[in-house]
C-alpha cells in the first residue's frame, strides 16, 4: 500500500501537509464550539447576564463553525486533489505498463482481470485516500483531544463515555468477524449467479434443443437460494449496528445528564451552576468521542477491500517483463525469416510445442504452414513478431535475431493479421490506417489496401464509405468484413513480410481466391507466412510445411507433398476429391 | 457496499417514475402486510426517539429548578428509568423493522430472479436477436441489486426520516412556537446552500460516468487487441489517447469530489447554526421568563433530529429515482412479450416412433415484418437421408434450421414431420426429436464429464467415454490430471476446437431420430473433421440429417445438397449432379481450387 503512495509527487505530499494542518484548525475549532456553549448555557442559568454577552459568545461560535466549515473546504479540496491525482496517474501507470506486456503476460492475468485492475482496483485505492485524508486523520485527533478535553472535567463521566466506546467496540468488532468474511462469498455467489445467467442466455439455442430449461433452471436456483441466504445473514447481523449505536448514544447522554443530577446535589452551591454547564458541554464532547472512534473503525472496514486492490495494482506493476527490447533497428537482408533449429514451449510447461524446427523464407517467397489443430503452427508464426521467445534455437529477420530488434523496428518490417480479426472504435480508415508509424499513409495509400483487400464493394456500401463508422470489436461488421479489413490494415503499412495466421478462414472461397490473387499482384515482392487450414489457400505456395505434434514433418511444394508426405496427403485428402488430386500429381497447376 | 456504482445510479432517470413505482407497488404484493407491519414500527421507533429530548428537557428542568436547593433525584431516577426504557423498546423495534425488511427485500429480489430467468426461457429467440446479453444480464444483477437495497435501505430511512421530520417541528411548535419557527428556519436556509451543492456535483458525476465509460471502452479495446496494438507500434497512439481521457477524469474526480465531500461539513454547520440561533432566541426569551432553561436544552436536541432527516431524504430521494430506473427496466423486461402458448397442443410425436420424413410446404418467414428471408421454400426429405444446406452468409441456411426445430414460428406454409404439422406440436416435443450441434462452443462451468451428460442423468460414464472416444477426445481427457472430472471454466484447457467436439460428444449422446449439424465443425481441422463425421454418419445411420457447411469437402456424400440464395433454393441435386449443371454451386466449389497466378 505504502509503494503505491510514493507514485505521489512532492505537491501532493505538500497537498496532504495542508490536508494534516486544516484538519488540526477544523478539530480545534469544533472542539471550541462546546466551550462556547458552555458560557452561553451560564450566561442565559446567570441571573443579570445581558443580551450583548450572549450575542458575542454566540457570534464567537458562530465564527468557530464558520471557520471549522471553511477548514472542512480546504480540506476537501486538497484531498480530493490528492485523491484524484493518484487515481489519474496509477491508471496511467498500469496502462502503460500492460501495453509494454508481452503475449505471456497478457494471458498470466487475463484480460478481464486486467481491465478490473486498472479500474475497480484503482477506484478502491482513491477513495480510500480521499476518505483517509480527511477521516484518517481527522479521527485520531478529533479522539485524543476530545478526550484530553474530557479528561480533566470529570472522571465519573470520562467512564461512562469510556464504557459507551467499548460497547460500541465490542458490537462492531463481534460483527466484523461474524459477516466480513462473508462479504467477499457475497461477490463470488454473485459472480456465480451471473455466470449461470451469462451460460443461459449465451447457450439459448443449445438449451432449447436440449430441452434443457429445467436443468438450467435448478442450477440458477441453487445459486439464488445460496445468495439470498447470506445475504440475509448479512443484513440480519449488519441490522443490529443503527439500533445499537442509537441506543448507546442516547443511553450515554441519559447517563451524563443523570450522573450530573446526582454530582450536582452532592457539590456545595458555589460549584454548581460550574457543573451544570459543564455537564452540557461534556454531553457534546463525549458525542464527538464516540462518533470519532465509529468513524476510525469505518476505516479499518474499508482498509482491507482498499489493500487488496493496492496488492493486485501492485502486481502489475512490479511484473517483469518476459521480452526484452533490443537496439537493432535495421536488418542485414530484406525480407528474409530464418528459423534455426527452434524450439519451443510455454514456461513451466513439461512438454514442448515446437521441436527443432528450421526453414527459410526468402525474398518475395510465399511459405505456409498447415498441420492440424494444435499442431503448433500459430505458436510457429507467432514467435516472429516476438509475441513469445523461442526457448532454443533463434529465429532471423533480415538476418538478424529478433531479440536483437528493438521492436518498434523489427514491428515496422511486419505486418501481421491475427486469426481473430480486431477493430478498433473510429471509421474503417482508422481502422486501416493503425498504427503510429503509419502518419505517412495517403489517402490513396488506404483506399488501394482497401481494394486489395476485396472490401471495396461493401465499404462503399456503408453510409459514409472510407468515414463510416466502426463500433468496439467490430459489432456492426460481419465476420468476413471484419477479417478483410484487418487485412487491408496490415497491406496498407507496405511490410517486407506478411505474417496471415489463419486470416482467410472467415472468408468465403471465392473471396479468398480473389484477395489472394490481387494481394500476389499488389506485393510482388513481400515475403509472406501463411498459417491455413485449406489446402486451396496454400496451394500454390512456394513452400509448403507441415506440422504434426510440433514437429517438421515436411516441406516442400503442393505436388512434392502430395507424393512424400502422408500428412499432407491426409490432409489434402480430407478436402479435394481423388480426381482433383491426380490432377495436380501430373502437374496440371 | 458499492460506492462507485451509487454515482452512476444516482443520474439515471425513470421514463415514467408514477409508472414504474406502481408496478413495484402491485409486485409487492404478497409482502405488504409484513412491509406494513415494518412501517408501523419504523413509525413507533421514530416518535419514541422524539419522545426523549422531551424528557430529557424534564430532567434538565428538575435538576436547574433543584439547583440552589434540593434536586429531586427520585423524579429524576423515575424518569431516567422511564426514558431508558423509551430507548430499549425504540432500538428493539428498530431491530425488528431492519430485520422484516431484511427477510422480506432478500425474498422478494430472489423471486424477482428467478422469474427473469424463467421469463428468459419463455422469450422468443428474436428477442435475443435484438438485444445485448450484457443488458439482459444487468437487469437480473445490478437492477435487482438496485431494487432491493433501495427498498432495504431507503424504505426504512424515509419512513422513520419523514416521521422524524414531522415528529420534531409538532413538538417543536408544541414546546414553543416562535423557538420552532426559529430552528425551522435557520436549517432550511442552510439546506437550500445543501441542494445547489449537491446539484452542482451531480453535474461532474454524470461527466465523470460518461468518461469512465469512454476510458473503460478504450482499455477494453486495447487489452483485447493487445497484438495488434503491440505489432503495429499502436502503444504510443493509445497511451495518448488514455492519457487525454484520464486527463479529463482527474478533472471531474477533482471537482465531483470535492463537492460531494462539502455537504457533511456543511450539514455540520448548519446543526452549529440552528444551534446558536436556537441558543440567542432561547436567552432572550429566558431572559423575558417566557421559557424555561429545559426549553433550550430540548430545542438544541430537535435542531438535531430536525436537520438529520432532511439530508436522509434529499438521499433518499435521489435513491428512490434510480430504484424507479431500475424497476422500469426490470418490469420492462418481465412485461415483453412471451411465446405463444402451448397448452392446447396435445398431439405427441413419440421418437421411437418417428419414420423421418420431413416436408417444407411453400414456407414463408421473416425475423422482421416487413422483410421475408424466407420466400418460397419446398422441400421432402426422406427418412434416412442427408441432406446438406450450402450458400454465402445471409442465404437463409440457419433459418431453415431455426424453422425446423420451431425456435421461430413460420409466416406462412407449413413443415411436417411424419406428415404431422409442427404447428400441431409442442417446441419441447419437437426439440426432442433433434440432436443439435451448434458453430458456437457453448460449454458452461462444471466438470468435462457434466458437460457431456447434461441434462441425462441416466448417461453413464461408459457412454461418456465411449463417445469421446468416437469423437477423439478420450486421449486428451485422460492427459488431464483430473480426467473426466475436470472442471471446465472460461478461457483455458480446452482450445476451440477441443470444445466443439466436446459439443458434439454432448449432441451424441442424445439419442434422436433426427440430426442437426449447424456449421459444427467449422474449429477441427478437416483430419479430425473427418474422424468425426464417419462417426456421426455412423451414428445417423437410418436417421435423416441436415448438414449445413462451410467446407464442401464435407459434404460431398450428401443425398441431396440445397444450394440456396436469399431465402430460395436455386440448385438442388449430388455433389456430381449440381458439378456437371456448372452453376453457381460449381462455382462456389471450384473457387477453392482456382489458382493465384
Amino acid at each position: 500500500m505504502l509503494k503505491l503512495l510514493k507514485s505521489l509527487g512532492k505537491k501532493q505530499l505538500l497537498y496532504a501537509l495542508i490536508c494534516v494542518i486544516f484538519v488540526s484548525v477544523n478539530v480545534y475549532l469544533e472542539l471550541k464550539i462546546p466551550d462556547y456553549m458552555s458560557s452561553i448555557t451560564v450566561l442565559v442559568q446567570t441571573e443579570g447576564s445581558t443580551m450583548a454577552s450572549i450575542l458575542k459568545e454566540g457570534g464567537y461560535m458562530l465564527l468557530c463553525a464558520f471557520g471549522s466549515l471553511i477548514a472542512s473546504f480546504i480540506v476537501g479540496y486538497f484531498a480530493a486533489n490528492v485523491a484524484a491525482y493518484f487515481g489519474k496517474i496509477t491508471r496511467q501507470n498500469i496502462f502503460e505498463k500492460v501495453s509494454s506486456f508481452g503475449t505471456q503476460e497478457m494471458k498470466e492475468f487475463q484480460t478481464s482481470s486486467l481491465i478490473t485492475r486498472t479500474t475497480n482496483d484503482v477506484t478502491q485505492v482513491q477513495m480510500l485516500i480521499a476518505m483517509g485524508l480527511q477521516a484518517i486523520i481527522k479521527a485520531p485527533i478529533m479522539a485524543t483531544w476530545a478526550v484530553l478535553k474530557i479528561m480533566n472535567k470529570n472522571m465519573i463521566w470520562s467512564m461512562a463515555t469510556f464504557v459507551a466506546v467499548v460497547i460500541l467496540l465490542i458490537t462492531i468488532i463481534t460483527l466484523m468477524i461474524r459477516v466480513f468474511p462473508k462479504f467477499k462469498i457475497v461477490q463470488k455467489l454473485t459472480d456465480n449467479l451471473n455466470r449461470i445467467t451469462r451460460e443461459n442466455l449465451i447457450g439459448i439455442r443449445v438449451i432449447r434443443a436440449f430441452n434443457a430449461e429445467d436443468y438450467q433452471q435448478k442450477k440458477f436456483e441453487k445459486a439464488n437460494e445460496e445468495l439470498k441466504n447470506l445475504q440475509l445473514f448479512n443484513q440480519k447481523n449488519m441490522g443490529l449496528l443503527n439500533p445499537v449505536m442509537s441506543l448507546v448514544m442516547s443511553g450515554l447522554s441519559l447517563s451524563i445528564y443523570f450522573i450530573g443530577a446526582i454530582l450536582i446535589d452532592r457539590a456545595n452551591a458555589l460549584e454548581k451552576i460550574g457543573i451544570f454547564s459543564d455537564m452540557v458541554v461534556f454531553s457534546s464532547y463525549a458525542m464527538q468521542v464516540v462518533m470519532s472512534f465509529m468513524m476510525l473503525i469505518m476505516i479499518f472496514m474499508l482498509y482491507p477491500r482498499a489493500a487488496v486492490s493496492a496488492k493486485r495494482i501492485l502486481e502489475v506493476l512490479e511484473c517483469e517483463n518476459a521480452i526484452k527490447d533490443g537496439n537493432v533497428t535495421k536488418g542485414k537482408e530484406v525480407g528474409t525469416v530464418e528459423f534455426k533449429n527452434v524450439s519451443f514451449k510455454y514456461p513451466d510447461a513439461e512438454e514442448y510445442i515446437l521441436e527443432n524446427i528450421s526453414f527459410k523464407a526468402n525474398k518475395g517467397e510465399t511459405i505456409a504452414f498447415i498441420g492440424s489443430t494444435g499442431s503448433g503452427k500459430s505458436t510457429l508464426i507467432n514467435l516472429v513478431p516476438r509475441f513469445y521467445d523461442v526457448t532454443e534455437g533463434e529465429v532471423l529477420v533480415d538476418g538478424v535475431n529478433v531479440k536483437d530488434y528493438k521492436l518498434e523496428s523489427l514491428n515496422n518490417i511486419l505486418g501481421y493479421v491475427p486469426q481473430k480479426a480486431i477493430i478498433f472504435r473510429g471509421t474503417i480508415k482508422d481502422n486501416v490506417k493503425y498504427g503510429h508509424s503509419q502518419k505517412k499513409i495517403t489517402e490513396d495509400n488506404i483506399k488501394d489496401a482497401i481494394k486489395v483487400a476485396q472490401a471495396e464493394d461493401f465499404v462503399l456500401k456503408m453510409s459514409d464509405g472510407y468515414n463510416a463508422e466502426t463500433s468496439q470489436s467490430g459489432t456492426n461488421l460481419s465476420g468476413g468484413q471484419k477479417q478483410r479489413i484487418s487485412i487491408a490494415r496490415a497491406i496498407a503499412r507496405n511490410p517486407e513480410i506478411y505474417i496471415f495466421d489463419d486470416s482467410f478462414s472467415a472468408l468465403d472461397y471465392r473471396t479468398d481466391f480473389l484477395l489472394r490473387k490481387e494481394l500476389k499482384k499488389y506485393t510482388k515482392d513481400a515475403t509472406s507466412l501463411i498459417v491455413a487450414q485449406r489446402i486451396g489457400t496454400i496451394k500454390n505456395a512456394d513452400k509448403i510445411l507441415v506440422l504434426d505434434n510440433g514437429k517438421l514433418v515436411g516441406m516442400g511444394t503442393h505436388q512434392e507433398l502430395l507424393k512424400s508426405c502422408a500428412v499432407y496427403k491426409e490432409i489434402a485428402l480430407s478436402q479435394l476429391s481423388s480426381s482433383e488430386l491426380e490432377k495436380d500429381l501430373k502437374g496440371g497447376m | 457496499m458499492h460506492p462507485g456504482r451509487r454515482g452512476m445510479n444516482n443520474n439515471e432517470k425513470a421514463k415514467d417514475f408514477k409508472k414504474s413505482i406502481k408496478n413495484l407497488i402491485i409486485y409487492c404484493k404478497p409482502y405488504f402486510m409484513p412491509i406494513l407491519f415494518a412501517i408501523i414500527l419504523a413509525i413507533i421507533s421514530s416518535i419514541l426517539s422524539i419522545i426523549g429530548p422531551d424528557k430529557l428537557r424534564d430532567i434538565t428542568n428538575l435538576i436547574s429548578e433543584g439547583i440552589f436547593t434540593k434536586i429531586n433525584l427520585q423524579e429524576i431516577k423515575k424518569i431516567s428509568l422511564i426514558l431508558l426504557l423509551i430507548y430499549a423498546i425504540s432500538a428493539i423495534f428498530g431491530y425488528i423493522e431492519q430485520y422484516i425488511m431484511a427477510v422480506v427485500t432478500n425474498k422478494f429480489s430472489k423471486e424477482l430472479r428467478k422469474e427473469i430467468t424463467e421469463k428468459i426461457n419463455n422469450m422468443p429467440l428474436k428477442y435475443f436477436d435484438q438485444n445485448s446479453y450484457g443488458d439482459i444480464l444487468s437487469r437480473v444483477t445490478n437492477d435487482v441489486d438496485t431494487l432491493s437495497m433501495t427498498l432495504n435501505q431507503s424504505l426504512g430511512n424515509l419512513v422513520s426520516s419523514v416521521t422524524l421530520l414531522i415528529g420534531s417541528i409538532i413538538m417543536m411548535i408544541v414546546t414553543n412556537g416562535l423557538m420552532a419557527l426559529t430552528a425551522i428556519l435557520s436549517s432550511l436556509i442552510g439546506f437550500a446552500f445543501m441542494i445547489i451543492i449537491i446539484s452542482r456535483s451531480q453535474k461532474y458525476f454524470s461527466r465523470l460516468q460518461d468518461e469512465i465509460g469512454e476510458l473503460n471502452g478504450h482499455i477494453e479495446e486495447m487489452y483485447a487487441g493487445h497484438n495488434v496494438v503491440k505489432v503495429y507500434n499502436g502503444v504510443d497512439d493509445a497511451n495518448k489517447k488514455f492519457k487525454n481521457i484520464n486527463d479529463r477524469i482527474f478533472d471531474n474526480v477533482r471537482k465531483g469530489q470535492f463537492l460531494s465531500g462539502l455537504m457533511h461539513p456543511f450539514m455540520g454547520f448548519i446543526g452549529n447554526f440552528g444551534y446558536v440561533c436556537v441558543c440567542i432566541v432561547g436567552a432572550l426569551l429566558t431572559m423575558n421568563n417566557t421559557i424555561d432553561f429545559g426549553v433550550i436544552v430540548a430545542f438544541m436536541l430537535y435542531v438535531r433530529l430536525f436537520t438529520n432527516p432532511l439530508s436522509q431524504i434529499a438521499q433518499a430521494s435521489s435513491s428512490l429515482q434510480s430504484c424507479a430506473a431500475a424497476s422500469e427496466r426490470v418490469f420492462e423486461f418481465l412485461d415483453e412479450q412471451e411465446m405463444v402458448k402451448e397448452d392446447n397442443l396435445t398431439k405427441v410425436l413419440k421418437k421411437e416412433d418417428v419414420s423421418g420424413k420431413v416436408e417444407f410446404q411453400h414456407v414463408k418467414f421473416g425475423y422482421n415484418e416487413d422483410k421475408l428471408i424466407i420466400k418460397d421454400f419446398n422441400v421432402s426429405v426422406n427418412k434416412g437421408d442427408k441432406i446438406a444446406i450450402v450458400g454465402e452468409t445471409g442465404a437463409g441456411k440457419t433459418t431453415i434450421v431455426n424453422l425446423l426445430m420451431k425456435f421461430y414460428d413460420i409466416k406462412d406454409g407449413d413443415i411436417l414431420i411424419d406428415n404431422i404439422s409442427t404447428k400441431e406440436l409442442t417446441r419441447k416435443n419437437i426439440h426432442d426429436l433433434f440432436i443439435m450441434v451448434l458453430q458456437d462452443t457453448w460449454v458452461f462451468e462444471g466438470s468435462i464429464k457434466e458437460n457431456i451428460r447434461y441434462n441425462k442423468p441416466h448417461v453413464t460414464d461408459k457412454q461418456i467415454e465411449d463417445v469421446c472416444k468416437v469423437v477423439g477426445l478420450h486421449h486428451f481427457i485422460k492427459t488431464l490430471p483430473q480426467g473426466y472430472n475436470t472442471i471446465l471454466y472460461d478461457n483455458d484447457t480446452l482450445s476451440q476446437g477441443q470444445k466443439q467436439l466436446l459439443t458434439i460428444a454432448r449432441g451424441m449422446i442424445k439419442d434422436a431420430p433426427f440430426l442437426i449439424l449447424d456449421e459444427a465443425t467449422s474449429s477441427v481441422d478437416t483430419r479430425t473433421e473427418e474422424v468425426v463425421q464417419k462417426a456421426m454418419d455412423k451414428l445417423t445411420e437410418g436417421r435423416t440429417s441436415f448438414i449445413i457447411a462451410h467446407r464442401l469437402s464435407t459434404i460431398k456424400n450428401a443425398n441431396l445438397i440445397l444450394m440456396m440464395e436469399d431465402g430460395n433454393i436455386i440448385e438442388t441435386g449430388t455433389h456430381e449432379e449440381l458439378l456437371k449443371l456448372n452453376g453457381k454451386y460449381a462455382k462456389l466449389y471450384n473457387s477453392q481450387f482456382e489458382k493465384t497466378e
